[in-house]
């Protein structure tokens, strides 16, 4: 279907099934239970884990396939999420403006960026994307202040001029929407104890997110992801041959920025506010920490990857020591202290910690990622009944 | 490679999903309530999102034990603290409008967008009627306009830049922390008094948004006076060593070095310049002097030694003496052990004048406490007479001019309060040319 293979598009219905239906699989605990702590079906956190999804899809072109390791991608997603805001002040609130301009401004820029850092590879690429990087992040902060609006950031305000649409009313803020539809308006519906929220922005990000995902497979099984592959596995044997590998790599570094500016568009089309922050190297590191926690050059690890720290960084993050305190408070009072006492550097603030020993374990013990996990307990079912298509459980022929 | 086989299978996986999909829009019913998250049952959910990682955890963390404090005197616990000393008389330390308070906890980490993911987790996931909180200026100002869309109450924590309630107000946001405006106006005199009127300053400013508007400030305050700025330097937020800036401040010729810096930035840039001697040196006849506009116990203390006998402004201090003052160092200090910051103090505050708004107001409606809150005259919240004022929802109260203390008798007691500018010399027209620019807009209730 589509031009894909059997294999693919069944995984891309998985996607298409997991991305419609996040509403209900997000919010799997009833409201006001102990348990609905974990809930994370509410629309910004479903927003934000499509959005780094399609970050994460578009780094996997780059460092899943040319093996290239950037560590600047956050400043192609600040500057599409400049371009996205920009277009709101000026032209319209409508998003598809937005996100048009965020996809070509940050593939401009990182066309520039490609073509200056990938005459380099190895670590040194990797440093020069990350100053790169580092100097968007101090320009937007600091130098650019009337462009960037600095420390304090973009916002749409009353008084932006806004050519394409009518004068707001007094006292009427502007909203993000598309064709009318706003993208903050949601519908709930109730069952029983459970609450589902269908958000018309995630629903938007959600199908973005799906023809991201396409696109990358087709990329991923085109002759061009062949050729990106060659450059991972042997570029100085791909350069004896006579082939010039630098057009492939900076075609894959362009579309990957593309892909970071698609997803700052996004980000600004859902949440209407930009700060320099998103392009402080750490969040550069995050998407690197997202594709190999998912599994790197694997189609859908990229996006599990994402999910999982978004997750983690908003869920995690909330538990406090009260809630600590009502989980334990069935425990004598001794074991409960003890137990609170372990657990608590563990959340809240120290998620970063909890987040650091499940990349150390995943890395250590799977190398794949998330998705080897999920092969080998597969791979541990199939193994009961042979598979005669498969014999050696391997479709890609050795090299 | 295409193959588009169509099998039973398939086509009844594919006429379930499309059936789910058209069913699900029967089911949906739209928000029906007045506002968003009017609190249904018998609590009400407010969030306080504060930097608990990052630059200003310190703060983040005494913000975080004020707020425990405000909640624990509005159900009634503890010994009411400031509940008793507050000139209005409408909560009853049974919740709010009878509603238990209960409270949700999130981390800015100082980034915007994180504030903003926090933020709107509360909204939209805790059903929090109310976001306070915060250590920047930047993360208010843009927690401040998500409270806007979203419909509820913003109060803010710790956030001095006059932008706040200047260019980027809001009708659902409110401040009672002072603003840098505020600070030149309150530190001019002081330093006109002590150090004469023909000084020559020389700006080291924080490039960012806050440290714009202070130096602004600050400079036109001292200029009005008569001083003359020979040099603003802007250094970089994440610098950490300042020597390659003071050492050209010698050469300039000025006599007042002002470090428009805050937290970290500042410890480092008054360390360095006490380091270099500066303080010792005779420059035209007069000594050189060191002057830091904002303030905190906080950073007092991560400069140690080197804060003694320097002048600089602050919102509240816990040696002040008044009732209110008295009340909130003595229950905080009963709870936790040591005395307050400023930006505990500010925060708590915050927390009771909405608990007192909803009270008055009758109502959560963010419309109705907005109403409460424009023109509120109140006292004994420990900074004397103080305005909630309509045109930009800015507190107007008194400010205090404060200077490090030579002789500490404890890690507490570092600061001395030097005079309290009376609330008349430090308010402005909210059309003032440092404010100037922004629209409050009107009151959105959500929903």
């Amino acid at each position: 279907m589509l031009g894909l293979s059997k294999k693919d598009t069944s995984l891309l219905i998985i996607v298409c099934i997991l991305a419609l239906f996040a509403p209900f699989i997000l919010n799997p605990f009833p409201e006001g239970s102990a348990m609905a702590q974990f809930n994370a079906g509410y629309p910004d956190l479903m927003q934000r884990l499509v959005i780094f999804g399609i970050f994460a899809i578009g780094f996997n072109i780059l460092f899943g396939l040319t093996g290239y390791l950037s560590f600047g991608h956050a400043a192609f997603l600040g500057v599409g999420s400049y371009a996205a805001i920009w277009m709101m002040k000026l032209l319209t609130m409508n998003v598809i403006p937005a996100i048009v301009v965020s996809i070509i401004v940050a593939g401009a820029f990182s066309l520039l960026v490609g073509w200056i850092s990938l005459r380099r590879s190895g670590i040194y690429f990797s440093i020069l994307t990350l100053a790169f990087a580092q100097m968007s992040y101090a320009l937007a902060y600091s130098v650019l202040t009337p462009i960037t609006g600095g420390e304090t950031g973009l916002q749409p305000k009353y008084t932006d001029p806004r050519i394409f649409d009518r004068a707001l009313e007094q006292g009427e803020s502007a909203r993000a929407n598309l064709f009318g539809l706003q993208m903050n308006s949601s519908a709930e519906l109730s069952v029983g104890n459970w609450l589902f929220t269908f958000n018309a922005g995630y629903y938007l990000a959600a199908i973005v997110m799906i023809v991201a995902f396409y696109m990358s497979i087709r990329i991923f099984r085109s002759p061009f992801g062949l050729m990106l592959r060659a450059v991972k596995s042997n570029q100085n044997r791909m350069n004896y041959t006579g082939m010039n590998s630098k057009p492939y790599t900076l075609a894959a570094f362009v579309i990957s920025g593309m892909y970071a500016g698609l997803a700052g568009g996004l980000l600004v089309a859902m949440d209407t506010q930009v700060g320099a922050e998103r392009m402080f190297w750490t969040a550069s590191g995050e998407v690197v920490l997202m594709t190999i926690l998912g599994g790197a050059g694997t189609l859908i690890g990229p996006v599990l990857g994402a999910g999982f720290i978004k997750y983690m960084e908003n869920i995690v993050s909330k538990i406090n020591k009260g809630i600590l305190e009502q989980w334990f408070a069935f425990l004598p009072d001794g074991i409960e202290d003890l137990l609170i006492t372990l657990v608590y550097p563990f959340i809240g603030k120290g998620w970063h910690l909890t987040l650091g020993m499940i990349f150390m374990l995943v890395v250590i013990f799977l190398p794949g990622g998330l998705v080897e996990g999920g092969q080998r307990v597969a791979a541990m079912f199939r193994r009961k009944k042979s598979n005669p298509e498969t014999p050696d459980g391997k479709t890609t022929p050795a090299e | 490679m295409s193959n588009s086989n169509l099998t039973r299978r398939g086509l009844l996986k594919t006429g379930a999903i499309a059936g789910a999909g058209l069913a699900v829009p029967t089911y949906l019913s739209a928000d029906g309530h007045a506002y968003t998250n009017a609190p249904q049952g018998a609590t009400v959910t407010l969030g306080f999102n504060v930097p608990q990682s990052g630059p200003y955890a310190d703060e983040g963390a005494d913000e975080l034990r004020a707020y425990e404090l405000a909640v624990e005197h509005l159900n009634g616990g503890g010994d009411g603290g400031l509940l008793n000393t507050f000139s209005s008389k409408a909560l009853k330390g049974n919740g709010i409008l009878g509603k238990k308070v209960e409270y949700v906890t999130g981390d800015t980490q100082t980034k915007s967008d994180a504030a903003r993911a926090s933020a709107k987790s509360m909204i939209e996931k805790d059903g929090a009627v109310m976001i306070t909180g915060g250590s920047s200026s930047g993360v208010a100002v843009a927690v401040q306009a998500l409270c806007q869309e979203a419909g509820v109450i913003f109060m803010a924590g710790l956030t001095h830049s006059n932008d706040t309630t200047g260019k980027d107000k809001r009708a659902n946001g409110f401040r009672h922390f002072f603003n840098s405006y505020m600070s030149g106006a309150a530190l001019a005199p002081v330093l006109a008094a002590n150090y004469g009127t023909d000084r020559k300053a020389y700006h080291l400013t924080a490039d960012y948004n806050w440290g714009y508007t202070t130096e602004e400030a600050v400079r036109s305050s001292t200029e009005a006076l008569g001083w003359e700025t020979v040099n603003a330097v802007k250094t970089p937020l994440t610098q950490t060593d300042f020597s390659s800036y003071i050492a050209p401040v010698l050469q300039s010729g000025a006599d007042v070095l002002v470090l428009n810096h805050y937290g970290g930035n500042m410890v480092n840039s008054l360390t360095n310049a006490v380091q270099f001697g500066l303080r010792d040196k005779l420059v035209n006849d007069k000594n050189f002097e060191i002057v830091v506009p904002l303030y905190s116990r906080l950073m007092a203390k991560g400069a140690g030694a080197n804060v003694k006998g320097i002048f600089g402004s602050t919102n509240w201090h816990w040696s002040l003496t008044d009732e209110g003052s008295k009340a909130f160092v003595k229950s905080f200090g009963t709870k936790y052990g040591f005395p307050p910051s400023q930006a505990a103090h500010t925060c708590y505050v915050q927390a009771l004048l909405y608990a007192d708004a909803c009270e008055r107001a009758g109502t959560f409606n963010p419309c109705g406490v907005g109403e409460a809150l424009e023109g509120f005259e109140f006292d004994g919240m420990g900074n004397g007479k103080t305005l909630y004022r309509a045109e930009d929802h800015q507190c107007f109260k008194d400010v205090l001019v404060v200077k490090g203390k030579e002789n500490p008798t404890s890690e507490f007691d570092l600061l001395e309060v030097v005079e309290v500018t009376p609330v008349e010399q430090v308010t402005y027209a909210p059309d003032h040319p440092q404010v100037a620019g922004g629209s409050l807009g009107t009151c959105n209730p959500g929903a």
